[in-house]
């Protein structure tokens, strides 16, 4: 069993969690970048805070290519 | 076992707090088209603003036999004054009663709140089952917290062998796995910053009570045992007084003497600062309910202001519009994983189901 996983798996640590990480701390960089500033904070704010979404629409586009 | 559990608990409220929360996310526009958020009438050149002992009397006068618990200026509209009326000084908070005034004519301006969006915060915040009903959203709020996290957990097995963001459709159930495990996944942060500070809100009752018990207590300690004032002092003394008292803040709203959020001696004036985050920051200044003149002022414990500065993250209503959308889209996103998890549940228990009439173990790893 661990043989066969090793064999099939990318799985480490940093591929299943590094995206999932990644776009968790933008959000809260986002969330935060809002509450603190005006202005071009929160231009920022918006593409952080959105990003979840966008990420969401590119991965089901891409989808449909297949 | 966690995450099933923890989610199956909560997910009828889930979903409630989920879909109320939506429209309320837009409550502002939406209170604005239907007519519940009165605008001001656009000021002369060079109009004087009334005082507000004047607005105080129009307020009370429009309506009888009630007294002021609240007179409140809107931060992005300063010239309404909103006065909360309501049948005592300590009444129930669902009985007050928010007119608007014009801060230059002093002419009521129409009622604040109400209509539909009411009806959705009440279902949002307590399910009209008052403080109990908000404790018990709070405990379903921290259950979500609790699926989020032990979903984390178990995103490593279910996905391991997967690229983020597969997206399969051999089967529907695979499909329904695959957007809950991808949409769980990018709304982790959101969704965890938004039930954790709505389970916060839920405790504000809580925490206003142990200020109250606490620093308002040491703050009015030369007042104990006096009768409550028979003659209000003017509000315009008072709120020039509490200017004078923090000079570079601006009044958020006034709380007469005998409400929840001050002593029965004193008017509290709750001043903010004018930068997104200082303008959460309340700081109250205690004032003499007979003379006006300033007693104490002192600023929040941090856990009223870790209260305050929360809010607007579970409300998303401090970005603008762009965010308030992007907010709703996250909000839709969180009721499609909690659907597809409460359809991946229904299925696999079925499948168990057959597997054990037909004799056979069930293969798939345990949730």
């Amino acid at each position: 069993m661990t043989d066969a996983r090793k064999l099939r798996s990318s799985g480490n640590w940093w591929t299943v969690y590094g995206g999932p990480l990644l776009i968790g701390v933008l959000s809260v960089a986002g969330l935060l970048t809002a509450l603190l500033s005006e202005g071009a904070g929160r231009y920022f704010s918006w593409i952080a805070v959105g990003a979840p979404v966008a990420l969401t629409g590119w991965f089901f586009a891409r989808r449909k290519r297949r | 076992m966690v995450h099933t559990w923890s989610s199956l608990i909560s997910t009828l409220f889930l979903l409630l707090l989920c879909i109320t929360g939506l429209p309320l996310i837009f409550h502002h526009e939406i209170d604005e088209l239907l007519g519940y958020d009165p605008k001001p009438e656009i000021a002369q050149p060079g109009a004087v603003k009334r005082s507000i002992d004047e607005i105080a009397r129009t307020a009370l006068a429009h309506d009888p036999g009630r007294v002021l618990q609240y007179i409140l200026w809107d931060k992005d509209e300063p010239n309404n004054v909103i006065a909360f009326t309501n049948n005592k000084v300590d009444g129930d908070p669902d009985a007050a009663t928010l007119r608007a005034y014009d801060a230059h004519t002093a002419k009521p301006l129409g009622s604040v709140g109400g209509g539909p969006m009411l009806i959705f915060l009440k279902l949002h915040v307590d399910m009209f089952a008052g403080q109990p009903g908000k404790l018990f959203l709070g405990a379903m709020g921290f259950l979500f917290l609790v699926a989020i996290v032990s979903g984390v957990v178990l995103y490593w097995p279910f996905t391991r062998r997967l690229s983020f963001g597969t997206l399969r459709d051999k089967s529907r159930r695979i499909a329904w796995f695959d957007w809950h495990n991808l949409l769980g996944a990018v709304t982790i942060a959101w969704a965890l910053v938004v039930g954790a500070t709505g389970v916060i809100n839920t405790l504000a009752e809580v925490m206003l009570s142990q200020w109250k018990a606490n620093e308002l207590t040491d703050m009015v300690k030369p007042y104990a045992g006096k009768p409550p004032p028979v003659h209000l002092a003017s509000l315009d003394v008072a709120l020039e007084n509490a200017r004078k008292a923090a000079p570079d803040m601006n009044v958020s709203f006034v709380a007469f003497p005998g409400t929840p959020f001050t002593s029965s001696h004193h008017f509290a004036v709750f001043m903010r600062g004018d930068t997104p985050l200082t303008s959460r920051l309340l700081k109250p200044v205690l004032l003499d309910g007979e003379t006006g003149e300033v007693s104490d002022a002192r600023d929040l414990p941090v856990y009223l202001k870790a209260l305050l500065v929360s809010q607007p993250l579970h409300f998303g209503d401090y970005g603008g519009m762009p965010l308030k959308i992007i907010w709703a889209l996250l909000d839709i996103m969180t009721i499609v994983v909690i659907v597809s998890g409460l359809y991946l549940w229904v299925v696999k228990r079925r499948k168990h189901r057959s597997h054990a009439i037909a004799g056979q173990p069930a293969l798939q790893p345990s949730r």
